[in-house]
């Protein structure tokens, strides 16, 4: 505005003074993926808890944005001498968005629902151990295991353990009831779910009078819609290469976290040629990981080298193992009698981390004389022939579920490794609460199968939001997967 | 010769000669991917700049020219091979139930959005240049069926092909030998048109991801490709925007100029 009007200045200097009389006391913030539904204990669907965890629903225990876990409905758990019993204190007053009481019922009836039979919950692993779920009294719970674990109070954060209300059960899915410091109201599907501030909220009242959670899926749109300011922050900012012009843009901060997304090239070990560990091992060392970085994820992103998050204090940097050599990939394909490569498939769902880090391990790939045929993929397509029906040589994907480096202990998994050793010592893992012996024993676990070569261990993907830059409050990390909305308020 | 002949011909042929020349001379590797020098402008290193995984974009543009051409050309064949001889027989056998059945079925494909089914295709198929390939070229058929028995049917009134009957020669062989060569012309014409919109729908295809997969370079797929970074990379959508912007007016000129040259009527009347 190199000449501006005087009527014009004038118009604009009314239209500042008249927003800052008003303190904003909204937000609204989109996410790429819309939830399938509302109900975080029966899908396993991160969109679903992108949403609603810690806003809408809350568990006995809960994540912080540094990942460790602290007391949410629980105020306080004494643990038995054994590890066999935990005892819960729940807070007192707390009530579901429809009026009715959270007590110790409500945590049996939730608890007992999510590891029933015929439950439908994604994470049943998570309360195997849980024997009986016991009421002593509305404010008392006791959980009573079968083995001791660790991991329990871990488990209870996640959001397929939050407390739901009995009474809403049926309509979960559509109108979700749960305790937390935002209620539903609506949903327009295709476009938005809103939240109000819940006035009888136990805990400390949110800054935030209502929430809107829109669902942009395209990163050109994204892009746009962020520029122009149609939102306010942009939870798992979809287009890295235009972080940048958002860093550089003064309207605008990037935050840049971890998150629990261990970004693999996930090998078929159990189809041919990848049930020799020679072939894996050259498909590892044929991967340039820095490349795939810079080139798919525009340098955000950490290298690793085993199916762990380095910013956790048992991670061990492996990378070494696996490290960029053409000719020793080479030798070792001729070692397995494959001297002239093999080709092979190579599905790729839609995010670009896979996209174009797809496109560039073709390339790799392609160097040491192993071809892969690159085939695009929808999810639904990738969970039924590559999840699912397990016909696939290679794939990418990033698994974001915190702390799963059990999955190697499931030989049904979709990349079927099958290693009873590996097995055992995730069993002995699960028994084991001595934090020393955990420690030690889950580095034991991401050498194994570092030394494996079980999938290509490509990067940590980073946790990339915009967001305006007044906005403060809100996770860079991404310890699970959460838009946290608690602690989030306007500057000034 | 008019001046959209020529204008046509010489953006046609520069990009036929681009093709061409890929197959023995690309300044680099198309699929030579080089990271650390990514989104390069245009420059002494690389004409027309590097795209985001640092590989050379005249070198993709030279070989994507190379994958619309055989696309566009695969489908016109398609629709020429198959849509004139059935509008020859449609033609040749005016009002009977083989005339009808013909011309009812390139009505009921007519009557669909052609990229719309044209995605339905390749999402049935699977995603790939063939099947990219298969579903422009269904949708040639009829234009071609429709050119060839409308222009036939005005044929089969002369006297000439009258003669031709008295003679003794049966429908078939006045078809092959006599409104073939006379529709020739025509189909030329309709056959550059068609071409263009083929390069067109390849590029629209490759650009929802359905044409030709990676590594193999396709126009519309470094639109694609770009469109996250046009305002950090303009060049990225501009240079192969620009390549099928150039493509498809060069083609229109020469099937413009092509008709009024071919036309002898049209010639008459421009002296």
């Amino acid at each position: 505005m190199t000449r501006p009007s005087f009527l014009l200045a004038a118009g604009t200097s009314l239209a500042l003074m008249a927003s800052a009389a008003t303190a904003r006391d909204t937000l609204t913030v989109a996410l790429q993926l819309e939830p399938p539904h509302l109900d975080p204990t029966s899908a396993a669907a991160g969109a679903i808890d992108q949403v609603l965890y810690a806003n809408v629903f809350e568990g006995l225990t809960r994540f912080t944005s540094d990942g460790s876990v602290v007391p949410g409905l629980a105020q306080s758990w004494q643990i038995s001498e054994d590890g066999l019993t935990y005892t819960f204190t729940l807070q007192d007053g707390v009530t579901f968005h429809d009026g009715t009481t959270m007590d110790a019922e409500d945590v049996k009836f939730s608890l007992d629902r999510a590891r029933a039979e015929d439950s439908t919950n994604a994470q049943k692993a998570l309360f195997a151990d849980i024997a009986s779920v016991d009421v002593v009294d509305p404010l008392t719970v006791t959980l009573t295991l079968a083995q001791p674990n660790g991991n329990l109070l871990f488990n209870l954060a996640w959001g397929d353990a939050v407390i739901v209300a009995p009474e809403s059960i049926d309509t979960i899915k559509t109108a979700p009831i749960g305790t937390g410091a935002f209620t539903f109201t609506n949903w327009v599907q295709g476009d938005r779910i809103d939240l109000t501030r819940n006035p009888d909220y136990w805990g400390a009242a949110p800054a935030l009078s209502g929430a809107t959670f829109k669902f942009i899926s395209d990163p050109t749109a994204a892009f746009a819609a962020m520029m122009a300011e149609d939102i306010d922050a942009f939870s798992g900012f979809p287009a890295p290469e235009n972080l940048p012009q958002f860093e550089a843009d003064p309207r605008f901060q990037v935050l840049v976290g971890s998150t629990e997304g261990e970004t693999i090239l996930s090998i078929n070990n159990k189809q041919a040629p990848f049930d020799n560990p020679k072939v894996r091992a050259a498909v590892a060392h044929a991967i340039d990981r820095q490349a795939i970085i810079d080139g798919a994820m525009f340098g955000y992103g950490t290298p690793i080298g085993s199916h762990f998050a380095p910013h956790n204090p048992a991670y061990v940097d492996l990378t070494g193992t696996s490290a960029h050599d053409p000719d020793k990939a080479r030798a070792l394909l001729a070692e397995a009698g494959l001297p002239d490569g093999f080709a092979t498939t190579l599905h790729l769902p839609p995010p670009s981390y896979a996209r174009r880090g797809g496109e560039i391990i073709a390339a790799q790939l392609a160097e040491v004389g192993i071809t892969a045929e690159i085939i695009n993929v929808e999810w639904a397509q990738w969970l039924e022939t590559v999840f699912r029906g397990k016909t696939f040589g290679l794939s990418i994907v990033s698994h974001t579920e915190p702390m799963d480096i059990g999955i190697y202990a499931r030989p049904d998994y979709y990349f079927q490794y099958d290693n009873p050793a590996f097995q055992d010592l995730m069993a002995e893992l699960t028994r084991t609460t001595d934090p020393q012996a955990r420690t030690r024993m889950m580095q034991q676990a991401q050498e194994m199968i570092a030394a494996d070569h079980v999938n290509g261990f490509l990067f940590q993907l980073a946790a990339l939001s915009v967001a305006r830059a007044d906005l403060q409050g809100l996770w860079a990390n991404s310890p699970t997967q959460a838009t946290d909305l608690t602690a989030v308020s306007w500057a000034n | 010769m008019s001046r959209s002949l020529v204008l046509g011909g010489v953006l046609t042929g520069l990009v036929l000669m681009m093709a061409a020349l890929s197959f023995v001379w690309t300044p680099f590797d198309h699929t030579a991917m080089n990271i650390p020098t990514k989104l390069q402008a245009p420059g002494a290193e690389h004409w027309l700049g590097s795209d985001h995984f640092g590989r050379d974009i005249l070198s993709m543009i030279m070989v994507g020219a190379r994958t619309s051409i055989a696309v566009a050309l695969v489908a016109v064949g398609i629709g020429m091979g198959i849509g004139v001889p059935l509008g020859l027989a449609a033609a040749a056998k005016r009002g009977s139930w083989l005339d009808e059945v013909i011309m009812r079925a390139n009505d009921l494909v007519f009557a669909f959005p052609s990229l719309v089914i044209a995605i339905l295709i390749t999402a049935i198929l699977g995603a790939g240049a063939i099947n990219a390939i298969l579903a422009i070229g269904i949708f040639n058929i009829p234009v071609f069926a429709r050119v060839t028995r409308g222009a036939a049917l005005s044929l089969w009134q002369r006297d000439f092909i009258l003669a031709a009957r008295v003679a003794g020669k049966g429908r078939a062989r006045i078809s092959v030998e006599h409104i073939l060569p006379n529709v020739a012309n025509l189909l030329i014409v309709q056959g550059t048109i068609q071409f263009s919109l083929g390069i067109l729908a390849e590029a629209g295809l490759s650009y929802v991801g359905l044409g030709a997969q990676p590594p193999v370079p396709s126009w519309g797929r470094m639109l694609a490709d770009a469109q996250t970074m046009v305002s950090l990379a303009p060049h990225l959508a501009l240079v192969p925007g620009s390549a099928i912007i150039v493509t498809v007016l060069g083609l229109n000129l020469l099937g413009d100029g092509l008709r009024d040259w071919l036309d002898p009527k049209l010639q008459r009347g421009r002296t």
